[in-house]
Formats: C-alpha cells, sequence, structure tokens
C-alpha cells in the first residue's frame, strides 16, 4: 500500500531509529550507517526524478488515505515539478552536511540520527498535500534542528536556539490559526482544493460569509486571515524585518546543521510561499502587493548591506543567504502582480516563477557549500573573523580555487548556476515591477561587494605568518564538495535539466494566477 | 464486565491490607497486578464496545430502593476514554512508586482506593453514586499526600481536601434541587436529563454544578489547590491527581452540569459587563486559565511547580473546548482530558521521580549545575519527548486534541482561538526553559569546585519499571497523535447521541 514517496519519506527515520540503537562506542559504524541511509534516499529521489513525467505539471505518485476522518484531514502526498525540485535538493543537501559533519565527535550517533530526523521532515513538507499532514512534518522538522543547535552549537548556542525556535513557533502558530480559520470556512485542508477556492474567489467569499467577526469588513477579514499565514512563512524564510533569529542561528549552529538550515529549511519557507499563499490567497496578495515588494526589497538590499558590514564570515554568509532568498521573494510577489491578458505577460510570470524555482535549487547548493568552506576554515584556525586572515592562496590554492567558484556561483556569474535563476527572475521582474526591481539590483551589486572583499581578505594580500601552516584542502574534503562544484557547472551551462520539469508546473501557477 | 474496573482495585486494596508490613515486594507486586487487572478489563471492554456503539449498561441493581436510588453502571465513548486513561494511569503510577519503602501496604492500599473510586465515577450513571464514587476518592487522595508527600504535605492536602468539599457541597445542592423538582424520584441520569427543568433554574442550577466541578478541573481563579497539591504530592499521587483527578472535575463538568441543564448556557438575552451567557463567563475563565498558568509556569524556581502550573493551562484546554458546545471542540476536550493525563503524568514521573528522587532537589537553578542530561541521558530524553508532546507539537496526543479545541473555539469565540494560540506559544517557552534548565544547561563545563560539590556521579541509574512506564506512556502520546481516530471513533459518537444532542448548538 505505501507508495514510493512514503517510502522515500520513511527511509532516513530508519535510518535513525536504527542509529539511535547502535553502541554508543561505534561511532564510524554510525557514521556509515548514516551515510548510507542518505545515499538510499538521494537514490530514491533519483528514481523518482527518472520515472517522472515531465511533460506533466499535475501531481504524480500521488497516496490518499482517509487520516482522521472526523477532521477531514487525510494523508495526502504527490509531487509536482516544485516538490520534486526540493526533494532533489534535499537529498543532494543532506548528505553533503552529513560528510561535513564528519569532526563532530561529541555523540555522534545522536547528531546522525537528529539529522536523518531532520530530512525525514523535510521529504515530509515537500511532499504533504493536506495542511494538517504537511504542518505535523513542518513543526517536527523544528525539533531536531533545535536540538542539532542547541547541543552541538557554537558558544552562544543556547540564546540562538531559543530565539529560532520561539521564532518560528510564533509563525506557525498564527499560520495554524488562519488556516484553521480557512477550514472553518470551507471545510478542508486540502492545498489542491483551497488553491482551486482560492483561484476562483470562493475562499474571499466563504470567509466573510462564514465567519464574520467584529464587524470585520469582507475586506478585512481576509487579510487578517492572509497576514496569519504570511507571518508563518515569512518568519521560515526569513522576510525583513522578521530575520533577526537567522544571523545568531546560522553563526551558533554547527557547520552540517548550518547547511541544511540554509540549504533546505529556508526553502520551506519560499516553498510555503508557492504551495500555500500564491494559490490560496492571491485576491489578499495582491490588495497588500505593494507593501509586499517593498519587504521583498527591504530584504533582498538591507541584507546585502548588513552583510556587507559583518566581520564574522559566517555571519556575512548568513546575511547573503536572506539576500539571495529575497530575490525569490520578488519573483513571486511579481508574479502575483495583475496584469492584462496579453500572452506577453504570461511568458514574464513564468520567466519570473522559473527563476525562483532555479535560484531556490542553486542558492541551497551554493549556501550549503560556503558554509563548508567557511566551516573548514573554521575548523582549521578556530577563527572565521574576515580580518583574521590573508594571503592563504598561497598555502592553499585549490582551497581557494573551490571557494572562489562557489563564491562566484553566489553572486552570479554567467557559466554557473546562480546566473539562470537571478537573471531569469529579473528578466521576469523587470517587465512585471520595474521599480522594485531596479532597486534590488542594488543588492546584486553590494554582493559582489562582500564576496569579493571576502576573496580579498581572506585569500590575496600578504600571508600573515602565523597562518603558514593552514593546509589545503585533503583528498577527502575535495571529494566531499567536488559533485556539488560539478553540479554547479552543469546547472549553469544547461539549466534544462531542471527547467524541463518545473516548467509545466509553473505554467499551471500562472495560468491559475489569470484574472 | 467492565464494573469488574472498580472490584479488582477495591479488593486489590483490601489484599494489600491483609499483608506484612515488611512484604514491600509482594504489596508492589499486588498493586502491580492489581491495576493492571483493571487496565486489562478497561482495554477489552473498549473493544468490545467499539463493537457495538451507544450507551451500554453494565450494572443496574436497586440500592437504596426509599429514594430510588440504583446502582447503575453504564458506560459510553466518552467513559471508555477515561477508563483507558483511568488504566495508563494506574499502572505507570505504580512503576513510578517502585522505591516507595515508608508504609510501603498503605500506601498501595489507598492507591488503589483511590484508582477505584476514580473508575467508579467514569463509569456511574446515577448521580447519587457518581457522586458517592467522587467523594471517595479524595479520601486517599487527602492521605496520599499527607503521609507520603514533600514540600508543605499538610498544607498542600488540606487545601486540596477543602477545595474539593467546597466544590462537592456546590455540586451536591444542585443534584437535590434537581432531584426534588423533576419529582420523579430517580437520580438516574439519562432520566434526569429528560425532564425539562425550567429555564430560570438551569440558569442558577448550571453555574452551581459547573463550577463545583470545575474546581477540581482547575478552573482559574478556582486552580490554586492545583499547583500546591501537585507539588506536595509523592510523584505517583501527582500523577494520578493531574492525570485523573482533575479530569473527574472536568467529567463531571460535561457529564452533568452540561448535560443536565444544557438550557444553562443559553443567551441571557442581556448583556452582563459584556458577557452574554454562563459560556462566555466560562470560556473566558478558560482561557485566562491557559494563558496565565503559562505564564505563572515560565518563572518558577521548582520544577514541579512548572509542571503544576502547565496542568493548570492544559486545562483550560478542555474546558475551553467544552464551552464551544460544538462536536470538534467537545471530542476535543474528551481527547485532551486523555491527551493531557499521559503527557503530564509522564511529567511528574520524570520530575518527581526519576530527578528528584535521585538529585534531592527540585530547583531549576540548583539542577542547572549538574549536568544531568549526562548523568541521567534517558530521563533527558523522556523529558524532552513529553516536553514536546506537552508544548503541542504535531506527532503527539496533545496537538490533535488541541487543534480541535481551537477550530471550535475560532468558530464560537475567535478572541478566544488567539489567546489559547498565545497560550501555546507560552507553552513552548517554558517548556524550553525547563528542559534547559533542569538537563541542558548552558554551562559547557562546569568548573571544577561545582564538580566536586554536586554528587552526579553517584545518581543511581534510571530503573526498569521506570523505562517501562515512561515506554508505555510514549507510546500511547504517540500512537494516539498519529492515529487519533482510535479515541475520536469512540468520542464522537457519543457526543451525537441523544443524551448529549442538546448540547451541540454550535453545529459542526
Amino acid at each position: 500500500m505505501s507508495g514510493p514517496i512514503t517510502l522515500l519519506t520513511i527511509t532516513p527515520l530508519v535510518g535513525a531509529i536504527i542509529i539511535v540503537g547502535l553502541n554508543p562506542q561505534r561511532k564510524s559504524l554510525a557514521r556509515g550507517v548514516g551515510f548510507a541511509c542518505t545515499l538510499l534516499s538521494l537514490a530514491f529521489a533519483i528514481t523518482l526524478w527518472v520515472n517522472f513525467d515531465a511533460k506533466s505539471g499535475a501531481l504524480q505518485f500521488v497516496e490518499r488515505w482517509p487520516w482522521i476522518p472526523t477532521l477531514n484531514v487525510e494523508y495526502f502526498v504527490g509531487l509536482d515539478g516544485l516538490g520534486l525540485l526540493m526533494v532533489l535538493l534535499t537529498a543532494i543537501v543532506v548528505p553533503f552536511a552529513l560528510l561535513a559533519s564528519s569532526h563532530v565527535d561529541e555523540n555522534p550517533k545522536a547528531f546522525i540520527a537528529l539529522l536523518l530526523f531532520l530530512q525525514s521532515g523535510m521529504f515530509g513538507v515537500f511532499t504533504a498535500l493536506n495542511f494538517i499532514h504537511w504542518f505535523v512534518f513542518w513543526e517536527l522538522s523544528l525539533v531536531p534542528a533545535y536540538f542539532l543547535i542547541k547541543l552541538w552549537g557554537g558558544p552562544r548556542r543556547a540564546p540562538a536556539a531559543n530565539q529560532f525556535f520561539i521564532y518560528t513557533m510564533v509563525g506557525s502558530v498564527t499560520l495554524l490559526l488562519s488556516m484553521v480559520a480557512v477550514f472553518l470556512a470551507t471545510g478542508s485542508w486540502d492545498f489542491m482544493v483551497l488553491a482551486e477556492k482560492g483561484r476562483s474567489g470562493e475562499l474571499t467569499t466563504m470567509l466573510t460569509a462564514r465567519l464574520g467577526w467584529f464587524g470585520l469588513s469582507k475586506d478585512a477579514l481576509p487579510l487578517v486571515i492572509f497576514g496569519g499565514a504570511f507571518l508563518g512563512f515569512a518568519v521560515k524564510v526569513p522576510l525583513v524585518p522578521f530575520h533577526t533569529w537567522l544571523p545568531a542561528t546560522y553563526a551558533e549552529a554547527p557547520t552540517g546543521v548550518s547547511m541544511v538550515l540554509t540549504g533546505v529549511m529556508s526553502k520551506m519557507g519560499v516553498y510555503g510561499f508557492l504551495r500555500v499563499l500564491l494559490p490560496v490567497f492571491p485576491g489578499e496578495m495582491r490588495a497588500v502587493l505593494p507593501l509586499l515588494l517593498w519587504l521583498a526589497v527591504a530584504t533582498i538590499v538591507l541584507s546585502a548591506c548588513a552583510a556587507f558590514a559583518q566581520r564574522d564570515l559566517k555571519r556575512i554568509v548568513a546575511y547573503s543567504s536572506i539576500n539571495h532568498l529575497g530575490y525569490c521573494l520578488l519573483g513571486i510577489f511579481a508574479a502575483a502582480q495583475i496584469t492584462g491578458n496579453d500572452p506577453q505577460w504570461n511568458t514574464e510570470k513564468a520567466a519570473a516563477l522559473n527563476g525562483v524555482l532555479l535560484q531556490m535549487f542553486n542558492h541551497g547548493l551554493t549556501a550549503s557549500a560556503l558554509f563548508y568552506f567557511v566551516g573548514l576554515i573554521e575548523q582549521r584556525t578556530d577563527r572565521r573573523g574576515l580580518d583574521d586572515f590573508g594571503g592563504l592562496r598561497k598555502v592553499a590554492p585549490v582551497f581557494c580555487g573551490l571557494m572562489g567558484i562557489t563564491m562566484f556561483a553566489s553572486l552570479g556569474l554567467p557559466g554557473l548556476n546562480g546566473f539562470v535563476g537571478e537573471f531569469l527572475i529579473f528578466k521576469g521582474a523587470f517587465a512585471l515591477t520595474a521599480w522594485a526591481s531596479s532597486i534590488s539590483v542594488i543588492g546584486l551589486l553590494v554582493t559582489a561587494i562582500f564576496l569579493l572583499t571576502i576573496l580579498q581578505r581572506v585569500w590575496s594580500g600578504p600571508l600573515t605568518s602565523q597562518w603558514g601552516g593552514f593546509s589545503d584542502l585533503t583528498v577527502k574534503e575535495r571529494l566531499i564538495v567536488l559533485p556539488v562544484i560539478v553540479l554547479m557547472f552543469v546547472l549553469g551551462v544547461c539549466p534544462q535539466l531542471v527547467l524541463n520539469f518545473i516548467n509545466p508546473t509553473v505554467l499551471r501557477v500562472v495560468e491559475a494566477l489569470k484574472p | 464486565m467492565l464494573a469488574w474496573t472498580i472490584y479488582i482495585s477495591f479488593a486489590g486494596a483490601a489484599a494489600l491490607l491483609t499483608l506484612k508490613p515488611d512484604q514491600v515486594r509482594a504489596a508492589r507486586i499486588v498493586a502491580l497486578l492489581a491495576s493492571l487487572a483493571g487496565l486489562l478489563v478497561a482495554l477489552a471492554g473498549a473493544f468490545e464496545f467499539s463493537a457495538s456503539g451507544g450507551l451500554v449498561t453494565v450494572a443496574d441493581k436497586a440500592w437504596i430502593p426509599q429514594l430510588n436510588i440504583r446502582y447503575t453502571l453504564a458506560v459510553d465513548g466518552i467513559s471508555i476514554t477515561l477508563l483507558l486513561l483511568t488504566g495508563i494511569a494506574s499502572v505507570t503510577g505504580v512503576l513510578f512508586s517502585w522505591n516507595v519503602t515508608h508504609r510501603t501496604k498503605e500506601f498501595f492500599a489507598f492507591y488503589l482506593a483511590l484508582i477505584g473510586g476514580v473508575y467508579g465515577v467514569f463509569l456511574s450513571f446515577d448521580l447519587f453514586l457518581l457522586f458517592v464514587f467522587y467523594e471517595l476518592a479524595i479520601v486517599p487522595k487527602y492521605f496520599l499526600i499527607a503521609i507520603w508527600g514533600s514540600t508543605r504535605r499538610e498544607y498542600g492536602a488540606m487545601k486540596l481536601a477543602l477545595y474539593s468539599f467546597v466544590g462537592s457541597a456546590m455540586v451536591l445542592v444542585g443534584l437535590i434541587a434537581a432531584y426534588v423538582l423533576a419529582g420523579s424520584n430517580t437520580f438516574n441520569l439519562i432520566e434526569l436529563a429528560k425532564f425539562p427543568f425550567p429555564r430560570d433554574f438551569q440558569m442558577w442550577a448550571f453555574p452551581l454544578v459547573f463550577v463545583g466541578f470545575a474546581i477540581l478541573a482547575g478552573l482559574w481563579p478556582f486552580h490554586t489547590w492545583a499547583p500546591t497539591g501537585h507539588v506536595a504530592a509523592p510523584t505517583a499521587a501527582s500523577m494520578l491527581l493531574a492525570g485523573v483527578i482533575m479530569k473527574l472535575g472536568a467529567y463531571g463538568c460535561l457529564r452533568v452540569a452540561m448535560t443536565l441543564f444544557p438550557l444553562g448556557l443559553d443567551d441571557w438575552q442581556h448583556s452582563v459587563l459584556g458577557f452574554g451567557s454562563w459560556r462566555d463567563v466560562f470560556g473566558l475563565l478558560a482561557v485566562i486559565g491557559i494563558v496565565y498558568g503559562a505564564m505563572v509556569a515560565l518563572v518558577q524556581k521548582d520544577f514541579k511547580f512548572v509542571i503544576g502550573y502547565s496542568s493548570v493551562s492544559h486545562m483550560g484546554f478542555v474546558l475551553l473546548g467544552l464551552m464551544t458546545l460544538t462536536t470538534i471542540g467537545l471530542s476535543g476536550a474528551v481527547l485532551q482530558m486523555f491527551s493531557h493525563g499521559i503527557i503530564a503524568g509522564l511529567l511528574f514521573a520524570v520530575v518527581g521521580r526519576m530527578v528528584y528522587d535521585r538529585a534531592h532537589t527540585r530547583v531549576l537553578d540548583e539542577l542547572e549545575v549538574m549536568r544531568l542530561s549526562k548523568a541521567l541521558p534517558f530521563a533527558a530524553g523522556t523529558f524532552v519527548v513529553a516536553g514536546l508532546a506537552s508544548m503541542g507539537m504535531p506527532g503527539f496526543s496533545g496537538f490533535v486534541a488541541e487543534l480541535q479545541v481551537l477550530i471550535g473555539a475560532w468558530k464560537a469565540f475567535p478572541t478566544f482561538a488567539v489567546l489559547g494560540g498565545l497560550g501555546v506559544l507560552i507553552g513552548v517557552a517554558y517548556t524550553l526553559r525547563a528542559v534547559q534548565k533542569s538537563f541542558f544547561s548552558g554551562h559547557a563545563e562546569p568548573s571544577s569546585e561545582l564538580r566536586d560539590g554536586t554528587p552526579n556521579h553517584d545518581l543511581e541509574p534510571i530503573s526498569l519499571p521506570e523505562k517501562i512506564g515512561a515506554a508505555l506512556l510514549i507510546v500511547c502520546m504517540v500512537v494516539i497523535g498519529v492515529y487519533p481516530q482510535l479515541l475520536l471513533k469512540l468520542i464522537v459518537p457519543a457526543l451525537r447521541s441523544d443524551l448529549m444532542a442538546p448540547l451541540l448548538k454550535g453545529g459542526l
């Protein structure tokens, strides 16, 4: 009875349970089992990709069972292009993060088990299509992340972990309350059903008709409901001004966990915008679109400036992560713009959304690789200040080269993966909302500046004598990062690999956005 | 057959009294067997019941014929749910009392008598009988706390007893008034519920009886017995107090007050201080309980007080659910009774048995330097799981229950639903605080004098009965969390029965 998606979701969970049962002394066995599990899920994800009918934007591999009939909750999973993309990203980033955590020596068994548990949660989030079912995974993925930070993080990990948990929980509770209101109005938790009702405007009518509270007008009530749901996702992405938990969290988390947080968990927020907010609340989104666009612009520009002002490498990468996700939101909000029925607009919207999806995937790869490199520097020197180093290129040329490639991918150099996504977003967004896109370009420039500053301060210049013994990447480290670097080139040169299967899904979304 | 739950428990208590004082091991085993037998009977009854559905009469015999008081035992899905809870709580309570050596046989005798009384309340459909069992449960409770308790035990025990008796007195007045007014010469709940009590009568009898029971359910501002009682009680008694006794109150509210006087929940047709009905009043008190309990829990210094106040907060959800008058809200309330019984039981077990009995302190600041996550990893893990369940993480029973209550409340009182959400958030905060302070303190490495000063190397390891008990409770909360239908399919038909139908005013 269980289908491929269920199998994919429970594989890491089973792995986690096996690892918990292992003898704590056998650390390398735990690592081996953990890595094998992530490889197995990667294999499953690739199988799904191979068997996915790229031409159809419809849901595939659907499994559907009644779960709590009295609440109309179903076990409902399925994949479209968006889901598949995120599943692939999760399946790639987690083994990468696991390998990057091989230096964790304090209770590695628990570390690996929690990481696998987290992977299970993320697979669940990207495949579940019934709100309650989805929410279970959304919340459960928070728990391992919290403990990974709390128990293995840096010196100020306790406040960071708490801040992370509480911020996300606030968002989750408002999201839950909003979706409960939607359920009361419509009687459904099903994303697909809700999207249909949202598209036709039936949802707004139902909310007003069935829940008349406090004399809120028929415009204000849906906006309040939308606001609650918006907060849940905006905190997760995060969008300025809800981002303050992120730098501390990313900076304190152990390297492997930062990689997963930025690589995959931040995408959960963007995914929520694409899966829930845009389809279910298009009208409400349009009503406050100027505000949302301003928030996206602020996210892009302010976080880039903040990254420029940081002196801690991990914090720079953390802020740059906010900046890159800002482009995704810019693309999404631009696509929500009301336009005429001219087919040209649909092309632009499709371009922007395709760009958003690509950017999610690319940023997942690039940002996790950047955190990996920063982690390696910290591991070697116990420092990660921007001004602590200098001239390291002389002693570690390969390290410098590979990190340089990753940074250029991050700032969007053509030929590397980051370019295609950002280009498509800006292509679509310029046509749809020229002002927001123009201001956002500042973000691109500042990103280039601070990334180049890193190259300059850390790798170029005269070699500080104390780092004469800084070692280059070992063979193992090169092998760990190689697949990701290769992917950066492959996707930069041949983005069709991804565009092929996401485009039909994007076209469906665009179709649903037609007035 | 379910009537045997009562008899087995009382028989167990009687058997214990025949033992010699030094037969500690035998006392434990008798207690364990009696509670296990009770659980098995309840389980068997639940299976048998699911097949049939509806209200099933278990026993019906004349008892005091002059007043037509009968020994009527019956069950519906709601009672079954609570019988199961009682069974689980009693078995785990014995497991977590394995180390009681002071007057062991009396301890377990009182314990089983208490359990028997609780089973009796959940089974009685004759209100006089229900009242007798209700009182019967309070007496052993008093002794359990006063003799085997800790911090300020006489005070806690006396406060609990006084509050309970005041509540009982209110209930009794209401019941006798109803008996006299109906004039049908019966205490049978089903018969009485059919009698059309005048609206004016219900308007004062409902709040009287409701508050009478709700005192025991921890309704704010009558909750103050709960934290002191929980803290003073020995571990097993706190588990039962939070797990089962508070449910007696909530069950009484639903089964007696609300079922007998459904019109008491109607609108007053005029507004007093902004309230339009008793429903608004009690709804507000419930929400205050949720938020206030959580906020007070956030600042406690004593680990057990944190859990004690969290119980007040979680019972607020039960009462709020009752006031929604929707199937979803009411089934959520019943589910929350079950879920909180399990979760609070486990929390108290960790605090009282696993931590306090070993570390001999419950002050969070003292626990903070003991690095208990290293010394007692099993306790730390259990507390984390129980804490997550308590903060309403999806996948655990608390989530489904609180979600249903919130859905019901959204419909009836949206403001309260939002405040309930706030309560959940504060719940997250105090749980995290307790987890960190007690087990995972921020000190990476305690300074050497601290390490020498704390005797954490000679903390005895977690024993097997504790592990079994914890595992049993965790399995329950996960199973119900993942598949709540197991209980909902018992609860929902009961709410839709003729007996409860007049209550469901909110639709859904």
